[in-house]
């Protein structure tokens, strides 16, 4: 057992207005560059829909993911490494601007220098690509709110399996938002079809990251990436995905795009799994035991054994106690509601969705009944066929009864909590019949709807990036004081304005750059986080001529 | 031997070895300045259905041609014929190989020029430099092609006396320069050329043939780092990589 601790998010998709703040704050702190002007870490689009980029979810035709071999072994789905390298001068499968769309401004300056004259001045577009004007004819959410989408309806890839019988019943009832940031997979494929190894995922908290003076520009993790969050930034011509906002998670604060979530619809937190069995579990044959493979996966932070193991792993205490507060493990463990996107795609991902109920509500609604009622709702979701099997072909790779599953539990949690709030005896059998007892639905009911922010991210800050200049490890090397020769193979991140610190001075993190002598006050201290607790270490009390035990 | 004039002497032995030196130390410069920049700059992302033929057409033949060079100018003459290969055989090798990579190279980067200059949007990311490069792969190209066929092949220059021989020398640090100055004008701007193209190679995007990503072969599928770079695993197989 390899125990790996990983931050993960889930999205409540019943709360998303649909607004776009996430994309655009995250865009302003992120991508709002040269060369990343069509790119958003986190996008929103409105399902049914083709998303960003174009159809992206057609791996038929993009060739993203894993998928089995022959053999049952588990291979690239775009072919192997000599195939990769074979194909590497021009890559095959990779999107192009216009399956994004082509960025563009407009020429403001036009309304700021026109003469005084008769009729309006105008602003035309110009492509930011070219310099010249253009014609909009297609962007990151042309079809928001399904404006376009039924003149394109067919190239929604996963209505395909669903056909035409789909689009009346959709017309009239049924559309949801569906915000996406990279899924920072157990298993990334855009880390396996790097060519120079340049993407990576980080021991401690699970982000995958580009390094971005290693990444060549292959463009090789473009395509291998199923859900398209790599992208390749065309000035500088290096790969860019969405960092997790690991400079914010370092501190201890969520992500942009969850902070400014005006739905507060996202929830981060560790889970814990066990990284020898990835492979094993992104191996199994069929699709529809996907999602139960993957949730196996997620160990018990409460479990003594793994408790146990995750601190031999190295994983600091705080940290273990963050993994059995955290928001992310309940409502994929405990409360059975989240689900992953696509786990068809065999990369593990790692942000959850809780798939939308407002679709079905509405409809009862419509129709003039009581839409706080379970029976009403429960033979909604079971009447609403279509609805749900699209909802299946998104988060359980078409299995339609743990979609189902889990709309009931949120329509039986609707229908108990609305006659608690009336005042009315809540009906105990409403929780029962989804096998919940009346307090832990109130529990949950809680920390959907109501959890304040320290609830909703529990987020442990990052220490172990200066854990090695802590006298009680002792494993920094002299040779890496300020001008040492070591010094040369130091991450220059602190200069970058990345620090893990930034904001707060770190004086034990500050001395590690210091010579020998600046950090002799330390000597002889105790490292409490390393002690196993059984005998008297050296160091814990101060010895009897005052100076601290060496 | 008759002793070289001045010129001679700068055009084949001091320029060729200032070259190799901006070659080396410009390449390490860049390494360690400038490892941001060390990239293929791919444009496909704009353009990719003329990319899709020239790039592999226009890569594939140069591998071809580099191999060429390898055995043509590192092997000598007296080697080959000892293992019994007469020179009609090398010949005839020689010119249906060699005019197959060079056919793909010259249509490859034909075609990757044109794109270069038709489409908006590649042409709007291309840099002074990269035009320079450009036209210096396109003389070193075409003077090599021309120089095979009229030199070589219809003139009876046999290079393997000549050019190739001034090669081996420049590597043991002791070049004849009569060798070359008595090379037909066509390989004279040929090696020229070329040695100039090495002098720009490590400030250009060409740099990237010295990234070509052979590790992946090797490396596991899934790569893990510490944040914590002291923490970096050192098991075989999991070191990490810095090309
Ligand atoms: C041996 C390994 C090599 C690899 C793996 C390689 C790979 C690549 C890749 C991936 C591109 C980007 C294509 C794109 O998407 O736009 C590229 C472009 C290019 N390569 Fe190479 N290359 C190699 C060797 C060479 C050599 C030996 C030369 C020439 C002497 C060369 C000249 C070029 C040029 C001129 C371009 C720019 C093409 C354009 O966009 O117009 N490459 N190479
Ligand atoms: S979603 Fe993120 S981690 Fe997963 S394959 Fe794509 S880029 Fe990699
Ligand atoms: S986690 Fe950060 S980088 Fe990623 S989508 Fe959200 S705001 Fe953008
Ligand atoms: S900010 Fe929140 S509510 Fe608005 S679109 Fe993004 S996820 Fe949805």
């Amino acid at each position: 057992m390899r125990i790996m601790a990983q931050m993960a998010m889930v999205m409540n998709l019943d709360k998303c207005i649909g607004c776009h703040t996430c994309s655009v704050t995250c865009k302003q702190a992120w991508t709002n560059r040269k060369g990343t002007e069509y790119v958003w870490f986190n996008n929103v689009e409105t399902r049914p829909g083709q998303g960003y980029p174009r159809g992206y979810e057609d791996q038929d035709k993009w060739q993203g993911g894993w998928a089995l071999s022959r053999n049952g072994r588990l291979k690239l789905k775009a072919g192997g490494k000599l195939k990769k390298l074979a194909s590497i001068f021009s890559n095959p499968k990779l999107p192009g601007i216009e399956d994004y769309y082509e960025p563009w401004s407009y020429e403001y300056d036009n309304l700021l220098s026109a003469p005084e004259q008769k009729h309006i001045p105008t602003a035309p577009p110009k492509s930011l690509l070219t310099g010249e004007r253009m014609d909009i004819k297609w962007s990151g959410n042309w079809d928001d709110d399904l404006g376009g989408t039924y003149a394109k309806a067919d190239l929604d890839p996963m209505l395909k399996s669903i056909g035409d019988k789909v689009k009346l019943e959709f017309e009239e009832t049924f559309m949801f938002y569906l915000p996406r940031i990279c899924e920072h997979c157990l298993n990334p494929s855009c880390v396996a079809s790097c060519p120079s190894g340049a993407i990576y995922k980080r021991e401690e908290d699970g982000i995958v990251l580009v390094d971005q003076d290693s990444c060549r520009g292959w463009r090789m993790c473009i395509s291998g990436c199923p859900y398209k969050k790599i992208y390749f930034n065309h000035r500088t011509g290096k790969a860019e995905k969405c960092t997790f906002c690991y400079p914010r998670i370092e501190n201890g604060e969520p992500t942009v795009c969850a902070e400014t979530c005006v739905g507060r619809l996202r929830y981060i937190g560790l889970v814990f799994y066990d990284a020898d069995r990835v492979t094993e579990a992104a191996s199994v044959p069929d699709e529809k035991d996907l999602f139960a493979a993957q949730k196996n996966l997620i160990l018990d932070p409460h479990d003594p054994d793994v408790m146990n193991a995750a601190e031999q792993a190295g994983i600091p205490h705080d940290w273990i106690m963050a993994a059995q507060r955290s928001p992310v493990y309940k409502l994929i463990k405990d409360y059975d509601l989240a689900l992953p996107l696509h786990p068809e795609y065999r990369t593990m991902p790692m942000v959850w969705y809780i798939p939308p109920l407002s679709p079905v509500v509405d409809v009862v609604k419509d129709t003039g009944y009581d839409a706080e009622n379970a029976v009403n709702l429960f033979a909604a979701i079971d009447e609403l066929r279509i609805p749900i099997e699209y909802l299946a072909n998104l988060f359980t790779a078409g299995d339609t009864d743990i979609v189902a599953d889990v709309l009931r539990r949120m329509a039986a949690m609707r229908a108990f909590m609305r006659d608690i709030n009336m005042g009315i005896e809540p009906d105990e059998r409403i929780p029962h019949s989804v096998g919940m007892d009346p307090e832990e639905m109130e529990d949950m009911y809680r920390l959907l709807a109501i959890a304040k922010y320290d609830e909703r991210y529990v987020i442990p800050a990052g220490h172990s990036e200066q854990a090695h200049s802590l006298e009680g490890i002792g494993s920094d090397c002299p040779l890496n004081a300020e001008g040492g020769p070591g010094m040369n193979e130091m991450p220059d991140i602190a200069s970058r304005g990345f620090a893990g610190t930034s904001g707060m001075s770190d004086p034990l993190a500050e001395r590690s750059a210091e010579d020998e002598g600046g950090r002799s006050h330390l000597r002889g201290r105790l490292n409490l986080l390393n002690w196993d607790g059984k005998g008297r270490p050296t160091g814990l009390f101060p010895s009897a001529d005052g100076q601290t035990g060496a | 031997m008759n002793s070289p004039t001045v010129l001679e002497t700068f055009l084949w032995v001091i320029i060729p070895y200032m070259a190799l030196a901006v070659f080396v130390l410009g390449h390490v410069w860049r390494f360690r300045r400038d490892r941001f920049g060390w990239t293929t700059r791919s444009s496909q992302i704009y353009e990719s259905k003329l990319l899709r033929i020239g790039s592999p057409l226009f890569h594939y033949g140069i591998i071809f041609v580099f191999l060429g060079h390898v055995i043509g100018l590192g092997i000598p003459k007296t080697w080959t014929s000892a293992v019994g290969i007469t020179d009609h055989m090398y010949h005839f090798m020689a010119i249906t190989v060699g005019l197959g990579a060079a056919a793909a190279t010259v249509g490859g980067l034909v075609l990757l020029i044109y794109r270069r200059r038709t489409n908006n949007r590649v042409f709007g990311a291309t840099t002074r430099l990269d035009k320079l490069m450009y036209l210096m792969l396109a003389v070193v190209i075409f003077a090599g092609v021309y120089s095979t066929i009229f030199d070589s092949a219809l003139g009876g220059y046999d290079y393997r006396e000549g050019v190739s021989v001034w090669f081996r020398q420049f590597w043991m640090f002791q070049p004849d320069v009569s060798l070359m100055a008595q090379a037909p004008l066509g390989f004279k701007v040929h090696v020229m050329s070329a040695i100039l193209i090495f002098a720009l190679w490590p400030f250009t995007r060409l740099v990237h043939v010295f990234a070509a990503p052979l590790g992946y072969l090797t490396r596991p599928y899934i790569i893990y780092r510490s944040k914590d770079w002291q923490r970096q695993p050192q098991r075989r197989g999991w070191e990490t990589i810095d090309y």
